[in-house]
């Protein structure tokens, strides 16, 4: 399974609270209704706290979202 | 659904019936396609449906008799079509004619004996179905120069006559046949027609043909009836069928296929189809002068064409307008969606945006009910696992913090330990108005001292329109508990839909309206009366309930108002767009309805549904719940009153329990959930999202509740905000804040998801 590329914001002004890390883009499964996906997404790449961009939750990923629903 | 109950639904809806026009034509022209296309001016065009359908059309359209006039529901306003003129009209004027072409040969040869109309239209369809004709006549269609010499030259006969010789017709001048001359050609081809009227022998032993196939004694000879015997017996128009009759009997005929089956539509018949005449004003025909319609004539003739189409539904109702069909054509896709077995599925949304408000059928003169069509598919796809989750997760949640123990109460009046009734107002109007409960409440128990229970809970009615039965049934057994807790009192409903789902999941509970009650016992010393007239907005759910709309009414009348009521209006009223839930499952949708309706009154609206007042506010339509009139609060403007907000809804439902607790029964209210002390502020720009969004307020609480106690959070490296995610069950919240430095924080920016992540994959 290839790695989807889906992050294009600039996400380098967040840095995870607890390990005071710099976000890297790192492969991440996202799954909804049975269906896994293999994505780039910013992650903390100590503790692994991933970041999901509003630009994505609400376009690509809502979009998705309603394909798979009616699968 | 499978096949029979698919083609039942097909066959429910008459949409696709025919014109009045078509099918009173022994041809079935289509006369409204013709009349569109002379009304935009498209000679040609219109010129090309005659060709479809009309044999030798050179000739025909110029001495059609138009029995179809009659028929017209033109006829009902002001007159018939002129169909007869018009297609004159275009025989004369069109510049181009369409292609002439027949069907590859068959590969039989058959006569055709007599060139009167009939044995002309005969030998013409034959041709076209591709059959070898030889048409027997000494002077093919002499008798049609004889009977109209003001409308045919033998030039247009010629032309025709000469269409079908290209279509492949050969013509040998021939006398009358002898019978036994008649027996050969019956023998040397596959069928033969005989047309009587340029052919009249008569042969006694071959007796009357079979009126609906025109089948002889003799097997493959079929002949038309002589002119004179029919209803009309000259008209061109019938013996043009009758051609077309026998032809269609010989085709049946050297296919071996039943000469008699499926034929009952072939002649006139009568149409199925509805046209609503209503508002149609009566306009005179075009006098037709002798040379026949210029252009203006008859574009201004063919204007007057109704284009009947019945669309009683989809005219009145903005959903199935906005799929853009109708029934029939719906009930095809519902079917699809529900067999597809790869791929999309292209009509869940059609499926959970109908408001299964009824207006269909109430509307519909063959009561299709789209409701029921739309029900039923949602719980086939709950049942196998196909409903989005995504159309319904918010108003069951919805549903189920309603029935939850921060809303839930049942209980008897102060101080009482029996109910003989118990008011129900429903989880709505707690949700929009909770002071309007508490008033009505106090009135009841002042009204019926020590009688009055209270049941604080929802009816159950969004888990039926969700098609989630077993959620329903769950919830109905939780309702029935808290009823019979009380002693199974009268239940005094404050809600429409509330009343009717009451009836249905406690059969044997008495149900009755807050304002048949009301009435009873007399409306409340501060009752008002409106200062400006109102307009009666009825809810979709007192469709099939006539004395709520009654009692609606009555109440108005004692208060001296002044109403009136919109167009639709009634067993006619329009949904607001809550109903069927599809405000939630399809929300761009739901605001065009309540949009819609919101325009059938220029008044402010009064209705008795705390849901269509607040979806009527949120379109910004003044609206007023009748309990506004009956228990005036500090609020002077009520009708202006803004719809609360999802998050606001629900602490109006969570704070009447507390409060009729405190008041009540001197008792706390239930104790807080953990997240509930978080003290959040939106940004007006965050507010906003958290409607649109569909996000709670106490969804934000839980994102940080969680975060902060895990000190899990994204921080910012220029500002102090953070960014936070949680999820609770299963949508996962994001949550832009940053700490206002006393405890609490604001809240920038919010969204949401429902795909997993799967961390450290």
């Amino acid at each position: 399974m290839s790695t989807l590329k889906v992050v294009e914001g600039d996400f380098s002004g967040w840095t995870c609270a607890a390990c005071g890390q710099a976000l890297e883009l790192r492969p991440v499964d996202l799954e909804y209704l049975g269906s896994r996906f293999n994505v780039e997404l910013p992650a903390c790449p100590a503790c692994g706290l991933v970041l999901v961009p509003e630009d994505l939750a609400q376009g690509k990923m809502a979009q998705v979202e309603k394909l798979l629903e009616d699968k | 659904m499978d096949q029979a109950e698919l083609r039942q639904w097909e066959a429910r809806c008459i949409q696709e019936e025919p014109p009045w026009c078509t099918a009173s034509c022994p041809l079935h022209v289509d006369g409204r396609a013709l009349c569109g296309h002379l009304a935009a001016g498209r000679v040609n065009e219109a010129w090309a449906v005659l060709c479809r359908t009309m044999p030798l059309p050179g000739v025909l359209a110029r001495i059609c008799d138009a029995p179809c006039r009659r028929e017209c529901l033109r006829a009902r306003r002001g007159g018939g079509l002129e169909l007869g003129a018009l297609e004159r009209f275009c025989a004369e004027q069109a510049t181009r004619s369409p292609r002439l072409a027949g069907l590859p040969s068959r590969g039989f040869a058959v006569a055709v004996c007599g060139g009167g109309l009939a044995g002309l239209a005969a030998a013409w369809d034959l041709a076209r179905k591709g059959f070898a004709v030889t048409l027997l006549a000494d002077a093919p269609g002499r008798v049609l120069l004889e009977r109209h010499p003001d409308r045919l030259t033998p030039e247009t006969l010629e032309r025709e006559l000469a269409s079908l010789a290209r279509l492949g017709a050969v013509t040998i001048p021939a006398p009358a046949p002898s019978r036994s001359a008649l027996e050969g050609l019956c023998q040397d081809f596959a069928a033969v027609v005989l047309d009587p009227e340029d052919c009249p022998a008569g042969f006694p032993d071959l007796g009357p043909p079979d009126p609906a196939t025109l089948a002889s004694g003799r097997p493959g000879l079929f002949a038309v009836p002589g002119p004179g015997t029919g209803p009309q017996p000259d008209s061109p128009a019938v013996r043009a069928a009758l051609g077309r009759r026998a032809a269609n009997s010989v085709e049946r005929h050297v296919q071996g296929a039943s000469l008699l089956a499926g034929r009952e539509r072939e002649g006139p018949f009568a149409t199925r189809l509805f046209t609503n005449l209503a508002d149609v004003a009566d306009q005179a025909p075009v006098p037709v002068p002798d040379r026949g319609y210029g252009p203006e004539e008859a574009r201004a003739e063919a204007g007057r064409c109704l284009d009947c189409q019945c669309l009683e539904c989809v005219r009145h109702c903005a959903f199935l307008e906005h799929y853009g069909a109708y029934p029939k054509v719906y009930a095809r896709r519902v079917f699809n969606n529900e067999a597809i077995v790869m791929g999309s599925r292209q009509a869940n949304e059609f499926v959970n945006s109908c408001m299964l408000c009824g207006l269909c059928a109430a509307l519909c003169p063959t009561d299709f009910d789209v409701a029921d069509l739309c029900r039923t598919a949602r719980q086939g796809m709950v049942a196998r696992d196909k409903m989005p989750p995504s159309a319904h997760e918010f108003a069951l949640r919805d549903m189920a913090f309603a029935n939850g123990p921060h809303c839930a109460l049942a209980r008897h009046a102060p101080g009482a330990n029996a109910s003989s009734l118990a008011f129900f107002p429903g989880c709505q109007l707690p949700a929009s108005d909770p002071g309007l409960v508490q008033r009505t409440y106090a009135h009841l128990c002042a009204t019926r001292p020590g009688e009055c229970g209270l049941i604080l809970r929802c009816c159950g009615v969004p888990a039926r329109w969700a098609g989630q039965e077993e959620a329903a049934e769950r919830a109905a057994a939780d309702l029935r508990r808290a009823w019979e807790s009380l002693g199974r009192p009268v239940l005094v409903s404050a809600c429409p839909s509330c009343r009717l789902a009451l009836g249905a999941e406690l059969p044997e509970a008495r149900v009755r309206s807050l304002a048949e009650v009301l009435l009873e016992t007399g409306l409340p010393a501060g009752a008002i009366r409106p200062p400006h007239p109102l307009a009666v907005h009825d809810p979709c759910a007192s469709r099939r309930t006539p004395d709520q709309r009654a009692a609606l009414r009555a109440i108005l009348d004692a208060l001296g108002a002044a109403w009136t009521e919109p167009a639709l209006s009634g067993e006619h009223t329009e949904c607001c767009g809550y109903g069927g839930l599809l405000a939630q499952a399809n929300p761009a949708l739901g605001t065009k309805v309540a949009r819609r309706r919101a325009r059938a009154a220029a008044e402010d609206f009064v209705t008795n549904c705390a849901m269509c007042r607040d979806l009527m506010a949120k379109v910004d339509k003044r609206c007023l719940h009748v309990l506004d009139l009956l228990f005036p609060g500090p609020d002077p403007d009520p009708a202006a009153r803004p719809a609360p907000g999802y998050s606001e809804r629900r602490e109006n439902r969570a704070r009447l329990k507390e409060d009729l607790m405190r008041d009540l029964d001197g008792e706390p209210g239930p104790a807080p959930e953990p997240w509930a002390g978080v003290a959040v502020a939106f940004t007006a720009e965050a507010a906003a999202r958290l409607e649109e969004r569909r996000i709670l307020k106490s969804d934000v609480q839980k994102v940080l509740h969680a975060a902060e106690a895990a000190r899990r959070w994204l921080a910012n490296r220029n500002t102090d905000r953070r960014l936070a995610s949680f999820r609770p069950v299963a949508v996962t919240y994001w949550v832009e804040y940053e700490p206002d430095g006393s405890g609490g924080f604001l809240v920038h920016n919010v969204w949401s998801h429902r795909m997993q992540v799967r961390e450290g994959a």
